[in-house]
């Protein structure tokens, strides 16, 4: 964003509030006294907020959490604690009416574009099904002509429109997804690693896509990956999850340029660069370990097990999420802003 | 003189006779490997990479499959002439594998020691208290912590970065000199991804053993190879010295691809440079050169002809009829 727009964004409300989420999924067991007997705290505690137009690139290792907060954030599974606001719509207390806007207006783009079209409808019905579900265009012709539409603007070409999925490629049935995503007018879309399964020369052209529907229908996004060089390129500001929570957030160049907690540091230093000379040149961070599990996190920092600098407060108190230069957040006892 | 190849491979062509006709999956690919050398092949799905290594390790179905040409000599000896008990002796003791998917590579019902031990078995002959002794070093060797109890888990009870370290374990066992990975890190996190490539580049100092590395992640083979091979539609379009493929590269298609990657190191303001259009369909056999349809640079004679891979600095080579540089034809 260029400053003027960053000044109005920055005297009006966020796009979308998320206040200490908390989203657990209880562990039972016993057949016949059925016993809760603990819980996976997939999403233990996040707070923050995105700006109208604006891109939160949320990143993190497979397992932390990511794609459980994007969709808490929708209302696709139920919040178990917290609170959550989108264009003004609270998810927890709103009505059946409010609801549905609320659907209509926060959308998702999933990361499989095999596994989420329905093989059996043809492309009309699945870009059509938003416009039929809110009754927006309840003219059948209109209705087509809104998916020529939609199709012209994800450079699908109209002439497909009663083709099945199986007959598109990977990238086309992503752009099938961008247009359903698209077909009910939303003002918020979650992207859910929406360019994993596809190839890099593919990966380009999705991107662009969405930074060009960005543009021109002012959109706002919440940019799941573990792409981290794309989350860079795609992103304003960056939340890197670990463990159900939020170990630091910044603006992605703060973020990128001068990491200053130990696992964004390490994670940032795990990432191939694709150019041999600059990369026997820098310094790599080496984790030790993997993730562990979300049903009993360490206790302390969550991160302290393998922390490479981690001393002895780090395995006894929980660090505070505090602000450490302005605008960059981060939970982390040692780091000092340096 | 000790033969400084260990593996050539020349003119293969792969091909497999479906229902819908037949797939042109691997064109005529020609390449070599030295003793202790690590090359990377990239390329994108359907690219033929991995169809070409399983093509010298035998591993293609037949039918459906067909290897309709081609020599791969290991050590002067052409393994697709090997009858397939020969075969065996070299493959997971000459030639190792490691392959994508460590969740699916293991069988479930067996423990890891078990699996662990059967090349010491097979290939070694080795007693048993022998062979418990050599799959407690492996393991150390990958970096798995506790080897004796591990040895009785099943493969459900190790992680995804463990398992992947447990097959590489399985491919060091009877020491190979050549290890193809065919995208071992592809399903991991970076951070795994990390230490296994760390690993991985240590044992094959230890080992002197030679790697293919396949890859669709331009980011991981500037770290492992020395030498790499871009793959498309099942040929050979750029081969060079990593240092030079990065910072020089001659083909269309391996300069679009850069263009097409964001840097986790620097900010890119412009939109990326995407590859317009789609790979070829393979079930159409190749006339001219396969980038053709999306090639910015593309004239005539691309359409007609197949470029050989033109000699373009030392040890470079690109199949394209135009010189990059210069712009002109060759």
């Amino acid at each position: 964003m260029d400053d003027v727009q960053s000044a109005i964004v920055k005297t009006t409300p966020p796009l979308v509030l998320v206040d200490q989420l908390k989203k657990h999924f209880p562990i039972r067991q016993g057949l016949i006294i059925d016993r809760e007997i603990g819980s996976v705290k997939a999403v233990d505690g996040i707070s923050f907020s995105i700006q109208r137009g604006e891109t939160l690139g949320l990143v993190g290792e497979s397992g932390c959490g990511k794609t459980t907060a994007g969709r808490t954030i929708l209302g696709l599974y139920p919040i178990t604690s917290g609170r959550v606001l989108v264009t003004g719509i609270s998810l927890e207390n709103a009505s059946k009416e409010q609801m549905k806007l609320f659907r209509r207006k926060a959308q998702i783009i999933f990361q499989d574009p095999y596994a989420s079209l329905n093989p059996r409808w043809t492309v009309s019905a699945i870009i059509g099904e938003p416009l039929r579900v809110h009754n927006l265009l309840p003219d059948g012709k209109a209705r087509d002509e809104r998916v020529h539409e939609l199709m012209m603007k994800v450079g699908l070409s109209p002439r497909l429109i009663n083709r099945f999925p199986h007959e598109f490629s990977g990238g086309q049935r992503q752009r099938i997804g961008v247009a359903r995503a698209l077909a009910s007018d939303p003002a918020f879309i979650v992207c859910d690693e929406p360019i994993s399964a596809l190839d890099v020369s593919i990966q380009a052209q999705v991107v662009n896509l969405l930074e060009e529907l960005q543009d021109e229908f002012t959109l706002t996004y919440l940019f799941i990956a573990h792409d981290l060089s794309m989350v860079r390129h795609i992103c304003d500001r960056v939340a890197v999850m670990y463990l159900g929570i939020f170990v630091e957030l910044a603006d992605c160049d703060d973020l990128y340029e001068n990491p200053l907690h130990p696992y964004t540091q390490a994670l940032l230093s795990a990432v191939p660069i694709p150019d041999p000379k600059r990369d026997r040149q820098r310094q790599r961070i080496i984790l030790k370990g993997e993730i562990p599990s979300p049903i009993n996190p360490p206790s302390g920092c969550r991160f302290h097990p393998r922390c490479p600098i981690a001393a002895e407060i780090c395995g006894s108190e929980v660090p505070e999420w505090r602000e450490i230069t302005p605008e960059h957040w981060i939970a982390c006892h040692l780091a000092t802003n340096s | 003189m000790k033969q400084e190849r260990i593996l050539e491979v020349n003119d293969l062509r792969t091909r497999f006779h479906i229902a819908e006709g037949t797939v042109y999956a691997v064109n005529g690919v020609s390449f070599h490997l030295n003793h202790g050398e690590a090359i990377g092949v990239v390329g994108e799905s359907g690219c033929g990479k991995s169809v070409t290594m399983m093509s010298i390790m035998r591993l293609i179905p037949i039918p459906p499959g067909e290897i309709a040409s081609g020599q791969a000599l290991y050590e002067g000896r052409d393994l697709l002439k090997l009858s397939e008990s020969e075969m065996e002796d070299i493959r997971g003791k000459d030639i190792a594998m490691v392959f994508q998917d460590p969740m699916t590579a293991f069988n479930p019902v067996l423990t890891i020691g078990r699996q662990l031990g059967e090349p010491l078995r097979v290939h070694l002959g080795l007693s048993k208290e022998k062979i418990n002794q050599r799959s407690i070093e492996l393991l150390e060797q990958v970096g798995i912590s506790d080897p004796p109890q591990h040895l009785l888990d099943y493969p459900h009870q190790f992680s995804g970065g463990m398992r992947q370290r447990a097959m590489i374990a399985m491919a060091l066992a009877c020491s190979p000199s050549i290890l193809i990975a065919d995208e071992p890190t592809t399903a991991l996190d970076v951070t795994i991804q990390a230490q296994i490539v760390e690993l991985v580049l240590r044992i094959r100092e230890q080992m002197n053993m030679a790697v293919i590395w396949i890859t669709h992640d331009l980011g991981v083979v500037a770290e492992i190879a020395e030498r790499v091979l871009v793959m498309y539609a099942g040929f050979i379009v750029e081969e060079a010295i990593v240092d030079d493929l990065y910072g020089d590269p001659r083909h269309p298609y391996t300069q679009a691809l850069l263009a097409a990657l964001p840097r986790v190191d620097k900010r890119r303001d412009k939109r990326l440079q995407s590859i317009p259009g789609a790979p070829p369909n393979l079930l159409v056999a190749p006339t001219g050169c396969p980038f053709v349809q999306r090639c910015q640079f593309s004239f005539d004679r691309c359409r007609g002809e197949m470029p050989p891979l033109f000699q373009v600095g030392v040890n470079h080579r690109a199949a394209c009829w135009l010189d990059v540089i210069t712009g002109k034809e060759r």
